[in-house]
């Protein structure tokens, strides 16, 4: 039986190692903050809402990952630049104009949903080049074909607008029906973080409804379970994939127009770290689940606003606030490798891997 | 002849599912025989389970005299001398033929790789001792010659070879074949049956095969296990077998055309 | 394969060609190369740029066509650029009519003038359909000819093109070695001039038509040679390329000597990356992270600033420690990763990668590491009591990490080991079933990467004397990757290739710096979608007949 001792592995001793001491940490640095309790509750509430906010935002983009993860099990390393793209035009194109001609603050809601409209179109239309240059002619590749001229096609778009529209950062207009503050429940809360949280729940829920009730979203559902008996039940397959970029591609595009509307600005480099953390938020919830993107999006985000001050600051860190993409990163590396079917992983991570 | 393999009441489940139901064979050295099914009866999760590749849910495997070797991963299990080839070909395509072998010569590399950046004379022996057995491995298979090709423009019949050569250069004591001869007409079948007897007879390795080929598997086997449902049916020599019902009656309920085949092997 | 082409292709391609070309121009990569010129007088890079679209559209088009007379490919050809110039003539209007500079940064008068000659809009833009229409023509025309003339003529023309792109570097060297007098000869101000760039084409097409015909009798006699001398030869070879190594400063000056360290800092990350990656399959973006820390021990160990520890360290003592510790973090990255599929593990190295950065940038180092300020005065390197500080000294040191590099990743490669990460690469599973075991296999990948980097890293912070961690983000980890796949995957000689190309080439032509990563972006979904084994790739190396490995050699 000497063999079965052997099996019990060194690397497994590590890594239970590793987890409990993360666990601690983070026990640790909660208890000293809030022994200490150096923020006021306004702050810590200020804080948490921004982080739904900001997890909201995560929660749109993370949809793109998780379609086209679903049906292609690829990374779409370039979703970020759809992101990017979109209100990177319309802003100039559009919300600019607009605002110098005074009409965005005269009809704030028609001029959103112009700016909101054009910034899909351009979205969903990057995408649908993308696709079709860079990802449709490698199906069947080995996984890490496709992902690498993803990355290529990240970092062309990244300096394709760049050369289009300059590298400095570009204001977004302010509006004024959706500048200041407001309160529901007692709570003090920017317009526009309502805004964008009302939104993403709409835009969230329309679209899985979208997917689960509709013929199209049953092709994309088919299509993800099997391509070939998709395509035997007279499934086109491709367009299955089209509409998947499609769909990734517009809720991007909203999530642009919403991060314009938070931030009041916009850069040819935005779409980077959004998109890595909200692929992060699309493992963590578990890939291929609609619903599984929408709450690790606002994990991601509740833990990347709060976690500098509750976790760090009792650690004694010094400006734990530089750190908030370490917190990300560090929840991306630990989902990935404790639990890469993520919250609501089903088969799909271990069976397709 | 002592018993070289033992397998004591493996059950694989798969949620729940029983993929092989408490299945137990005794594979006696210097013996070929094989265990048979219709499609989907768990063969290949059996030898699965065997070869580390899963962790039988229950039972005991016992190798080589004592060793239990369930639940070990794959790497340990070749070490204690058992290698298999895979039912659809799992060369490494991109590497040459005898690249091929050499990486199934593996545990036999003593030198550490310190020596393998100075070169040193241990390296540069064991290197060549290692080609060397390599070629002679590939003459053994018929391959001769073919050494410089990357496995994947090798013809279907050479790669199948090549990966019983890459399963041999472990040297063995029992080698798995997961379904040999799939893919080949009946020539190169009945040519791949005289070789696996050659093996035995000339190496003196034990060969448990799954087949479907019941032309094959009743010319070559002296033992066989026929396993329906994860579950053994029936067991014993190839007559037995031919003229059990239970058997005949799974492979004509299952409808696999193969199985109505049950003719003499030779 | 002949193919009947209809009007709906001609001008379906020339809309593709024009929509290319109006991208070039709109992002500003042609006005940008349209300050390189390149015959006095005559032309620029821009100028090659906005034409070779339509020009490479035309010829391919046109070259499997059917045809009854020659008249009408070329017309194709011609129909081709014309229409292709559209999309550029409409942006010219555009452009003088309203002020789309408000919108489009690039899109300036500048651009009107140069896409019009500076002849007006209307001259202009009917110069422009005329230039895109004949010149495409010609390469209809030039796909037409026969081999025995299109391939001396195509030679002539790169050469050309080659010679004034890198005028302004050739310049320096001809005026350093033969005075300013042949220098001023040869090119006028900084740009070829037109007499001699028809000389160089007439020598280049010249000597290639000479070849084309003579050239295989030549290499007949040379196979006809017996083995020992074929060895000579190879061994002549050797020599020479040793001893060009070996002086190679001198040839090159001080400017390009510079160029050279920086690739072959890039080369010995390279040799790294491409055993993560090449021989093991393991898809690593976060390979920066190791560069940085090689970079980082040896600044807080050698540094005379304020940071440096000061506890005696010299550069070649802090060298193994930046080593060391780079292959420690590779095994510590490398331990949680190990049971990851490939997809996922490039993400979390990627994540690593970030993370290490932010770390350094942070506050939470900045008594050690500096944060933002990074680490200043860090020595360069002394050699028996000589500092060395001239690019051409600091070469050597390079060139000496760039060979050690070079051995271990042969000698590795054609180990065991070598065998075990192919093979890990191919079919983890199977790989594991042939007795390896994988999880020293991949550490031992990881660590040798991270050897080469955190050397690569060590170099850079000693021959910069001063790092910033900006110096060290996911760019690098990009370049890196790129350059191994430019030069193909799992080949040595493929990493040299790589970094000229990918790192040599941008450094000597400064307009390409802006665009360098679109360009790598451009670059790796082509190389993906139509070289995937690069342009040097790995040759299988024959080891049955052994005997013939010097026949393969003198072949090439």
């Amino acid at each position: 039986m000497s063999e079965r001792i052997k099996q019990i592995d060194i690397l497994g001793v590590v890594m239970w190692f590793f987890r409990a001491a993360i666990i601690v940490a983070m026990l640790w640095g909660t208890i000293a903050t809030l022994m200490d309790n150096p923020y006021s509750a306004k702050a810590w509430t200020d804080t948490i809402v921004a982080g739904i906010a900001q997890g909201s935002l995560y929660a749109l983009i993370a949809i793109g990952y998780t379609l086209v993860y679903g049906v292609l099990f690829m990374i779409n390393f370039a979703h970020g630049e759809f992101f990017m793209s979109g209100i990177m035009t319309s802003t100039i194109f559009i919300a600019i104009p607009m605002s110098e001609s005074g009409y965005l603050d005269a009809n704030p809601v028609l001029g959103l949903i112009i700016i909101a409209l054009v910034t899909m179109l351009v979205s969903i239309g990057v995408a649908i080049l993308t696709e079709r240059v860079a990802y449709k002619p490698l199906r069947g590749a080995p996984r890490l074909v496709p992902l690498i001229t993803a990355i290529g096609a990240s970092f062309f778009w990244q300096y394709y607008f760049r050369g289009l529209y300059g590298s400095e950062v570009k204001p977004f207009p302010l509006i004024d029906s959706i500048a200041g503050k407001m309160t529901i429940f007692g709570i003090e809360i920017l317009k526009s973080q309502a805004l964008v949280i009302v939104v993403a729940i709409i835009m969230l829920i329309g679209l899985n409804l979208f997917v689960i009730k509709t013929k199209v979203g049953k092709s994309i559902r088919a299509a993800a379970e099997n391509k070939d008996v998709a395509r035997l039940m007279g499934i086109d397959v491709d367009r299955a994939i089209t509409i998947t970029f499609t769909m990734g591609a517009a809720m991007a595009g909203i999530a642009g127009v919403l991060y314009a509307l938070v931030f009041r600005q916009v850069h040819y480099f935005m779409g980077f770290f959004p998109g890595i953390k909200a692929f992060t938020a699309a493992v963590l919830g578990g890939i291929g689940s609609i619903p599984g993107a929408a709450l690790g999006g606002l994990l991601l985000g509740v833990f990347e606003s709060v976690g500098p001050a509750l976790f760090l600051e009792g650690l004694g860190v010094p400006s734990p606030h530089q750190l908030k993409d370490v917190i990300a990163f560090t929840m991306l590396v630990l989902v990935l490798i404790f639990r890469p079917q993520g919250i609501l992983g089903e088969r799909l991570a271990e069976e397709k891997a | 002849m002592s018993i070289i393999l033992s397998t004591r009441n493996v059950i694989k489940r798969f949620g729940g599912l029983v993929a092989v139901n408490s299945f137990e064979i005794e594979v006696k050295e210097n013996s070929i025989s094989s265990v048979i099914g219709p499609n989907g009866a768990g063969k290949t999760t059996f030898f699965n389970c065997i070869t580390g590749f899963y962790t039988p849910t229950e039972g005991e495997i016992i190798f080589d005299g004592d060793h239990h070797i369930e639940g070990l991963r794959p790497d340990q299990v070749t070490l204690k001398g058992l290698s298999r080839t895979y039912q659809n070909i799992r060369l490494f395509s991109k590497m040459t033929a005898i690249e091929n072998i050499l990486v199934g010569q593996h545990k036999h590399f003593k030198t550490h790789w310190l020596e393998a950046i100075f070169k040193t004379k241990g390296f540069i022996k064991e290197e060549e001792e290692a080609l060397e057995e390599a070629i002679r491995l590939l003459n053994f298979v018929g391959l001769s010659g073919l050494g410089d090709q990357v496995a994947h423009n090798l013809p279907y019949g050479a790669q199948r070879r090549l990966e019983i050569a890459r399963a041999l250069a472990s040297k063995p004591k029992l080698l798995l074949l997961d379904e040999p001869t799939a893919g080949m007409n009946p020539n190169e079948s009945i040519e791949l049956m005289h070789f696996i007897r050659r093996l035995r007879d000339e190496v003196g390795i034990t060969v448990l095969l799954i087949e479907h080929d019941m032309k094959v598997v009743m010319g070559i086997s002296e033992e066989i296990w026929v396993m329906d449902f994860g579950q053994k049916i029936a067991e014993g020599t190839p007559h037995d077998i031919q003229t059990n019902p239970k058997v005949i009656e799974a492979y004509l309920g299952s409808g696999a055309a193969s199985g109505l085949n049950l003719g003499k092997g030779e | 394969m002949n193919k009947s082409i209809t009007i709906k292709d001609i001008i379906s391609k020339g809309l593709i060609a024009g929509v290319v070309i109006l991208s070039l121009n709109v992002i500003g990569f042609i006005t940008l190369l349209g300050e390189r010129e390149l015959i006095t007088g005559w032309f620029s890079l821009g100028h090659v740029f906005l034409v070779a679209t339509p020009m490479a559209v035309a010829y391919f088009t046109t070259k499997n066509m059917d045809y009854e007379s020659k008249a009408k490919p070329i017309g194709v050809g011609f129909v081709i650029g014309a229409v292709s110039a559209i999309p550029s003539i409409i942006l010219v209007f555009l452009e003088t009519n309203t002020d789309l500079r408000q919108f489009l940064a690039n899109v300036s008068p500048a651009l009107t003038e140069f896409l019009t000659f500076g002849q007006g809009v209307v001259a202009g833009s009917f110069i422009l359909l005329l230039f895109f229409a004949v010149m495409s023509a010609l390469a209809s025309f030039v796909g037409l000819l026969d081999k025995k003339i299109q391939h001396p003529l195509v030679t002539g023309v790169a050469w050309v093109l080659g010679i004034a792109t890198f005028s302004e570097v050739l310049l320096i060297r001809i005026r350093d070695t033969f005075g300013r007098g042949v220098a001023k000869f040869i090119f006028e101000g900084e740009t070829l001039n037109p007499i001699i760039a028809l000389f160089i084409f007439l020598v280049a097409a010249g000597i290639t038509l000479w070849w084309d015909q003579k050239g295989d009798g030549i290499k007949v006699t040379f196979a006809g040679f017996s083995p020992q001398k074929k060895k000579q030869l190879s061994k002549g070879r050797s020599l020479i390329l040793m001893v060009v190594i070996l002086f190679l400063p001198l040839l090159l000056g001080s400017y390009l000597t510079e160029v050279t360290n920086n690739v072959g800092i890039y080369i010995l990350m390279g040799l790294g990356l491409n055993i993560v990656v090449g021989f093991a399959g393991l898809l690593d973006l976060g390979y920066v992270a190791f560069f940085a820390i090689g970079a980082y021990v040896m600044g807080v160990l050698t540094s005379e600033g304020a940071l440096g520890l000061d506890i005696g360290f010299t550069f070649w003592t802090a060298l193994p420690v930046a080593v060391l510790t780079a292959i420690l973090f590779g095994i510590i990255l490398g331990v949680p990763v190990l049971g990851m599929r490939g997809d996922y593990l490039a993400i979390v190295t990627l994540g690593f990668g970030e993370i290490i950065r932010v770390l350094a940038v942070s506050d939470v180092f900045k008594g050690t590491l500096g944060g933002a300020q990074g680490i200043l005065q860090i020595p360069k390197p002394e050699f028996f009591g000589i500092r060395l500080v001239q690019p051409e000294q600091l070469y050597y040191v390079v060139l000496g990490g760039v060979l050690l590099a070079v051995f271990i990743a042969t000698r590795l490669r054609d180990s065991r080991l070598g065998r075990q990460w192919m093979a890990m690469r191919e079919d983890e599973d199977v790989a594991e079933a042939m007795g390896m075991n994988l999880v020293a296999t991949k550490l031992m990948a990881f660590a040798t990467g991270a050897a080469f980097s955190g050397l690569a890293g060590a170099i850079f912070a000693s021959k910069l004397t001063s790092i910033f961690p900006h110096s060290f983000n996911l760019i690098i980890s990009i370049n890196v990757l790129a350059l191994i796949i430019v030069g193909g995957v799992g080949s040595i000689p493929g990493v040299f290739a790589g970094a000229l190309i990918l790192v040599g080439l941008p450094e000597l032509l400064r307009e390409f710096a802006e665009f360098r990563m679109l360009i790598y972006g451009v670059l790796l979904i082509v190389m993906m979608l139509y070289k995937p084994e690069g342009f040097l790739p790995d040759e299988r190396r024959k080891r049955e007949s052994s005997t013939d490995e010097e026949l393969s050699l003198a072949e090439n």
